[in-house]
């Protein structure tokens, strides 16, 4: 088989006591599942062989929902049903996102987090996520050939407690079960940490395309201690692209854009910025619905002064995490770079003289965090070798405070404390008899509570009446080993537990999570036959396509008794197709596997014999530990 | 391990001002590398919330040993000895004299943007707290004279938030 399936991931054979788990990277741009097999952590490729998942969500005219490369290569023509980028959406208000004048979409305004308008009704993030994250599973299961027992999750380590619980709520509505929402810088470390053995401190710079994060992490046998983490979660290569779009607009003296046009220049924007990756000049060329031609060359130089300060705004973090830690940049031992936007040579560039050495890129800084990921899945779900064990410290990124008299923050958690971590606070009345009290959780540095992000509002009611000063209300703050906050309250002096409603201000109720899953449940089983036959069919096309091209370019392979036992094969498998039959059809292709078996390994004989100096060599090797 | 346990006895080491912060950092991973929630991935809803609790406790431990300030106000708190933060804000005339110098100074250096004179004031005032915390230690450790244990550590606590206010200065000026 090897041969014939070279792109295919196919099926691995696992010992029964291998719980299947996965790693995934949501990116902003693009998204990445991984897991662990025979020991080694590897990213697992649609049936194309493509390792990344465009980010990209379209809802069609005939009511399906496209994710990935098909959907971004509709995104020009149809801009309001194709959401790109929504984790820039993900549990924020229409007030917190950047652009929203050259964002396509028909933004709804909603409590807590923004709505979009599409063909497909008003869709929260949450679920355009999710509907990210179903093709991941569905591709995970596809590849480990069986249902998964859990999911770690990477979010930027700079998202606050709004948007980890709408990553959260999103990986649940897409039926996963979360093992853990990991740190992507943390990830990245497990990565390269445990792949070079290293010790010391380590920084990992991460920008991708809507966030950057910076982590300091001591790496010690065993052990992963984040110091200290900053970063910027609404800045990321997508912004790099914005200014592009800019100077476009400006150069070429456009008119205000149509979304179809901002969007078509974006893609160009995001071409031009990759291309100056390896070259010192990047033609942009494109043709505007009104016909207009677009024909300009963005060179280098010209691209590294419009984005200078777009880099400069990534070092000011990094200085702070430095300071939080206690360390100066020479106290460093390596700088690991992860996210595609750190290819960007004056990236590269500024962080080198900022750590004053030369950054690691030895891994691709599009999959390191979904291999970390896959790490500590395959860990968490207990599939771990004995002696192959280590620790995740990981800290809260900004700080969790209380609102007092005047609208200023009174901090209760500092930002870097280690996860899990608690802190309780007493509270008292100021009048005489008052029952119920509010209290205004907010995230965040700055002094001024309207400066800090809202994280929740609640009442507490019930307290006994007395005197002003009498109660002692004791509110715990409990922050999870996922960064997530909960809120108990109990009144003291009378021991009666005031009730709190700690869902968030932000963001989906219960309400709203149970109805999404209820209507996917109910298309769910429907969904899910169809799907298994029509990837079964999918497979089986290939397969046949595969095996007859292979026929036709090496027909003397065979003698004729085996010619004729694969063409009854071929035929089988040709019938059973048509009808609605999945396991007539995988039967149906086990059965040409086997007659085609030793054909595929006289091919790859043939083929290592001729190619042996090319890359070749590789598919061949991937070809056969599958 | 007993959850009730204070934080010395927590990680097994003597009650002691001068504690040996490695055998601290070695004990507080010993015990994460028990308790913590990534252990208990797979366990029962219980379990995991018990694990997060564990979890909880011993970074709170750890926080309280890791830095001598805390740690001091701990070791008070366990002697029954009061610090006296909040009611007991009477400080000796001099110290308080000394303490308006100091931040006027502060004040002058950071008005006129003098990152150099910030930073010496900086590394002398480190000078100052290190030397106290010296001597605090020979309180708690040798002397067990707690009284003068609590008056030492107010002044520390002072001593420690004018340097919060330099290093907030420093950045302040280095931000602009």
């Amino acid at each position: 088989m090897a041969l014939l399936q070279i792109a295919e991931p196919g099926q691995s054979e696992l010992p029964h006591e291998h719980k299947l788990a996965v790693g995934i990277d949501l990116g902003t741009t693009n998204s990445l599942v991984a897991t662990v097999r025979s020991g080694m952590a590897v990213v697992l490729n649609d049936e194309d062989g493509r390792a990344l998942l465009p980010s990209v969500v379209r809802y069609t005219p005939e009511g399906e929902v496209v994710v990935g490369i098909e959907a971004q290569a509709e995104q020009a023509r149809d801009p309001k049903n194709t959401i790109v980028s929504v984790k820039r959406f993900m549990g924020r208000g229409l007030e917190d996102i950047g652009h929203v004048e050259s964002a396509p979409y028909d933004f709804q305004v909603a409590p807590g987090m923004v709505r979009l308008k599409t063909r497909a009704g008003v869709k929260s993030p949450v679920e355009v996520s999710a509907d990210i994250l179903k093709v991941l599973r569905t591709r995970a299961e596809a590849a480990l050939g069986g249902e998964l027992v859990g999911a770690v999750i990477t979010v930027p380590a700079y998202f606050d407690d709004a948007q980890r619980q709408a990553t959260k709520d999103a990986a649940r509505l897409a039926g996963l079960n979360v093992l853990r929402l990991l740190n992507e810088p943390t990830a990245a470390a497990i990565a390269y940490g445990l792949d070079n053995g290293s010790e010391g401190i380590y920084a990992v710079y991460d920008l991708g395309g809507g966030t950057f994060d910076i982590s300091i992490l001591r790496l010690s046998k065993g052990v992963f201690e984040v110091m200290s983490t900053g970063g910027d979660s609404a800045l990321g290569g997508d912004d790099f692209d914005q200014r592009i779009l800019c100077w476009i607009s400006e150069t070429a003296k456009l008119a205000p854009l149509a979304a179809m046009d901002a969007r078509l220049l974006l893609t160009k924007a995001r071409e031009a910025k990759e291309y100056l990756t390896g070259h010192n000049e990047a033609p942009i060329t494109a043709k505007l619905t009104s016909g207009e031609l677009v024909n300009l060359k963005l060179s280098a130089e010209v691209f590294n002064d419009i984005t200078q300060t777009l880099v400069a705004k990534t070092l000011q973090p990094c200085k702070k995490a430095l300071r939080d830690a206690g360390l100066r940049p020479t106290d460093v031992k390596g700088v690991v770079m992860v996210g595609g936007a750190t290819r960007i040579p004056a990236i590269q560039k500024a962080v080198g003289e900022f750590f004053r050495q030369e950054p690691l890129t030895n891994l691709d800084p599009d999959k390191v965090v979904a291999i970390g990921a896959a790490t500590q899945a395959n860990l968490l779900a207990g599939n771990r070798n004995p002696g192959d064990d280590w620790l995740l410290l990981d800290v809260i990124p900004l700080s969790l405070g209380l609102e007092t008299m005047g609208g200023l923050t009174e901090k209760v958690i500092p930002r870097n404390s280690t996860i899990p971590v608690a802190r309780a606070q007493e509270f008292t009345t100021f009048k005489d008899g008052q029952t119920a009290m509010a209290i205004h959780v907010v995230q965040g540095e700055r002094e001024l509570v309207s400066d800090c992000r809202s994280l929740a509002r609640f009442e507490l009611r019930g307290i006994p009446p007395m005197v002003a000063g009498a109660p002692r209300i004791r509110v715990t703050f409990q922050v999870d080993a996922d960064g997530l906050l909960s809120v108990t309250a109990r009144e003291q002096t009378s021991g009666v537990e005031a009730s709190v409603a700690v869902k968030p201000s932000y963001g989906l109720t219960d309400d709203e999570i149970t109805g999404m899953l209820q209507s996917s449940l109910e298309h769910a089983k429907d969904d899910a036959f169809r799907r298994a036959l029509q990837e079964a069919r999918v497979e089986a096309d290939r397969l046949l396509e595969a095996t007859e091209a292979a026929l036709k370019e090496d027909p003397h392979l065979l003698d004729a008794g085996e010619r004729a036992r694969v063409d009854v094969a071929l035929e089988k498998l040709r019938t059973v197709i048509q009808g609605e039959d999945r396991h007539a059809i995988n039967h149906g292709m086990d059965l040409l596997a086997l007659e085609t078996n030793e054909f595929a390994a006289r091919r790859m004989d043939q083929s290592i014999k001729r190619a042996l100096a090319g890359k070749r060599v590789d598919d061949v090797k991937i070809g056969e530990e599958e | 391990m007993d959850f009730n346990a204070d934080h010395f006895t927590l990680f097994g080491l003597p009650r002691v001002f001068n504690v040996d912060l490695g055998v601290l950092d070695a004990r507080f991973r010993e015990a994460q590398a028990q308790v913590h929630p990534d252990k208990f991935a797979d366990a029962s809803e219980a379990d995991r919330r018990l694990s997060m609790q564990w979890a909880t406790r011993v970074n709170e431990a750890y926080q309280a040993l890791k830095k001598p300030l805390p740690r001091a106000q701990y070791l008070l708190h366990l002697a029954g000895q009061d610090v006296g933060a909040e009611n007991n804000t009477a400080m000796p005339v001099d110290f308080l004299m000394e303490q308006m110098e100091w931040r006027e100074a502060v004040q002058e250096a950071r008005q006129a943007g003098q990152v150099d004179e910030l930073e010496d004031l900086h590394f002398r005032l480190r000078d100052q707290i290190a030397e106290r915390y010296a001597e605090l230690g020979a309180l708690f450790d040798q002397q067990a004279d707690y009284p003068a244990a609590a008056d030492l550590t107010r002044r520390l606590m002072f001593l420690e938030k004018l340097q919060h206010d330099i290093d907030e200065a420093l950045v302040a000026l280095e931000d602009q």
